[in-house]
């Protein structure tokens, strides 16, 4: 405490009005990001026909847990969360070995076709046949109303797959090499010297497609929308947060769930249904962020 | 002549060191003789059949889609496929260059991707800054934590969030009519006038954070001498955030606003599909709403394939024109 009365001392005024300035905007942009989150939070907590009066700030008025238990009680909500748990963690291993293989082999200092495979990906992330002629291809592969159109098509993305090459470009070719003279096969090389030492990468990417997986729903509205088993999470919130629109968010008629005394709305059950889903992703991120970093720092300025 | 700079080539190649060594190795390989070859392909024959494999999932996922574009000059009918469809020449292309709502769609994308590149892009850069300023470290941490939550949220959260604080009992009229600048609660999704800066808002609130990441590495690779010397010459906090940190930053900024500049007409699918209503559908819709309404939704694939292909040739041509560009002004550039 001493020291840090010291240090004010030491500062200009200039440099005082300057940090009591960004601390207040900084303080603002914190409580613009976190307020609307912990409202949510709130309303979720709160009884639903009470909530429709408004009010509610970040603190539940009449609390209760009627609007969980009807949200897990939802068979669709059931349902979509396992098939968003299932998607995220095969979609992110298939990813991670497809991108990770590829990375391999185009970091290959003397691999013949090196520079034209990764041209070849390159030039995916800006060339797409769009919207529909991807949905028709889908559709002659059998793909559609499937759960593998979550998991096949996506499964290498050339950013990843660039994020991941740099890395083992940064790798010495001694490892190698003296690999190479105990006998060992690329193989052998990819798993047991590469792969090891690119654990922080792997985690990276991990973490990038474990995000874009938990959060796709528009591949389950395109592809599988006549498939009820290969529903969402997401798809299923986007469901509810339509209909709750469609309410006005206001209205207490219509879309009502009566439960005896416990009444609840579709603005309460969206609510619930969001927190369940952005739960997993808030309690873990914060842990990852010297991976996210990272990638990120590799992916943008070295490519 | 040309024979002459054959021979040239390759020793000022090998003058110039390690740049053009990649360039020389695969000059190598043209005469490489059919022996080296073998020897080649004996040793790299694994690496060859994985690489196959992935050529051919790549050719199947991303490049067999384009066949697709033959739909755009069709007139496209499930029944007879691709290859049986009757060819119009760009009769579609006519119709939507015609076409009073697509013209709407056009100037919808443009906009609301112009406007999300600008603020997106200003906010993180001064949110970097701001946050370096910050020496206390229990005080920064917290908040660049916080700043990228909203990142691993989905886009249907993020507007079922917008949603409620924006709807009329919301807090955004609460405030309002609390400071007095409303006198009572507006709804903000029936006035089109709104709609561009809410989504822009949604797209700042939602990635400012995370876009501010490359910004904040890049800062903290400055060298700190930099700032010592500036701050014995008697500069001010402001002087150095201006003759330092942004002319530093400067390459990183140039490589990011190239990339997305080429993604301008990308960004605008997701909010708006989820946000419109018919009150504001005419600034709401982008390309790719129009694609899935008109081509998936009415079942024209021929329209709304042609409009996809309109979205695409755009997109290559801003980036290979401002590619070029960067340069000619001798700035990074992205290939």
């Amino acid at each position: 405490m001493k020291n840090w009365l010291e240090g004010f001392k030491r500062m200009s005024k200039a440099d005082i009005v300057f940090n009591i300035c960004n601390a207040i905007i900084m303080i603002l942009f914190c409580i613009i990001t976190l307020y609307p989150v912990l409202n949510t939070v709130a309303i979720s907590f709160n009884n639903g026909v009470d909530a429709v009066r408004g009010g509610i700030h970040l603190i539940p008025r009449m609390p209760t847990l009627q609007n969980y238990k009807v949200v897990l009680g939802m068979q669709s909500i059931t349902v979509g969360a396992v098939n968003t748990v299932l998607r995220t963690i095969i979609g992110t291993l298939l990813a991670l070995v497809a991108n990770a293989l590829l990375a391999f082999i185009v970091s290959r200092r003397n691999f013949l076709f090196k520079s034209s495979l990764s041209l070849f990906w390159v030039i995916t992330m800006y060339v797409n046949g769009g919207m529909i002629p991807v949905l028709l291809l889908y559709k002659n592969l059998h793909l559609t109303n499937t759960f593998w159109v979550y998991v096949i098509p996506g499964m290498i993305s050339a950013f990843n797959m660039l994020v991941m090459r740099t890395y083992m470009k940064g790798i010495p070719d001694s490892f190698e090499e003296s690999a190479q003279l105990d006998g060992a096969g690329y193989i052998t090389i990819f798993i047991k010297i590469i792969s090891p030492l690119c654990k922080p990468v792997y985690a990276t990417v991990a973490l990038f497609v474990a995000v874009f997986q938990w959060n796709s729903w528009f591949d389950s509205m395109l592809y599988n929308r006549m498939a009820d088993e290969y529903t969402t999470l997401q798809y299923e919130l986007m469901k509810l947060l339509s209909s709750a629109m469609q309410q006005g968010g206001s209205a207490t008629g219509g879309g009502n769930v009566g439960t005896g005394a416990n009444v609840v709305t579709p603005v309460s059950i969206r609510s619930a249904a969001t927190v369940v889903t952005m739960l997993p992703i808030i309690c873990i991120y914060p842990f990852l962020q010297n991976y996210f970093v990272t990638g990120l720092t590799i992916g943008g300025v070295k490519e | 002549m040309a024979q002459n700079k054959d021979v040239i080539e390759p020793t000022m190649d090998e003058q110039s060191g390690t740049i053009k060594e990649e360039k020389q190795i695969s000059k190598g390989i043209k005469v490489m003789t059919t022996k080296e070859f073998k020897h080649q392909w004996k040793q790299q024959w694994v690496l060859i059949i994985i690489a196959a494999f992935y050529v051919i999932y790549g050719v199947l996922f991303y490049y067999v889609p384009l066949v697709g574009w033959i739909m755009g000059f069709q007139n496209y009918k499930a029944k007879d496929g691709i290859f049986g469809s009757d060819f119009v020449g760009l009769a579609k292309f006519k119709f939507l260059f015609e076409d009073k709502v697509f013209l709407e769609v056009i100037r919808n994308t443009f906009a609301m991707g112009l406007l999300n590149l600008i603020f997106s892009f200003v906010l993180a850069i001064a949110f970097a800054i701001l946050l370096n300023e910050i020496r206390t470290k229990y005080f920064k941490k917290p908040i660049q934590t916080i700043s990228y939550m909203p990142h691993f949220l989905s886009w249907i959260i993020v507007t079922g969030i917008l949603h409620d604080a924006l709807s009329l009992n919301g807090v955004v009229n609460e405030l309002l009519v609390a400071l007095h600048i409303l006198k009572e609660p507006i709804s903000f999704f029936s006035i089109p006038a709104l709609f561009w800066p809410i989504v822009t808002f949604a797209n700042v609130w939602k990635e400012t954070g995370w876009n501010a990441i490359i910004y904040l590495a890049a800062i903290t690779a400055i060298d700190p001498s930099y700032y010592e010397a500036a701050s014995i010459d008697g500069a001010g906090r402001w002087a150095k955030i201006k003759y330092i940190t942004l002319p530093s930053i400067k390459p990183t900024i140039i490589i990011l606003l190239l990339m997305n500049i080429g993604n301008i007409l990308n960004a605008g699918f997701e909010v708006q599909y989820l946000l419109e209503n018919g009150l504001i559908q005419g600034v709401s819709r982008t390309i790719d709403v129009y694609v899935l309404k008109w081509g998936i939704g009415q079942n024209d694939f021929s329209l709304g394939t042609a409009a996809g292909i309109f979205k695409s040739v755009v997109s290559i041509v801003l980036i290979v024109i401002f590619n070029q560009i960067a340069k000619k002004t001798g700035e990074e550039r992205l290939y």
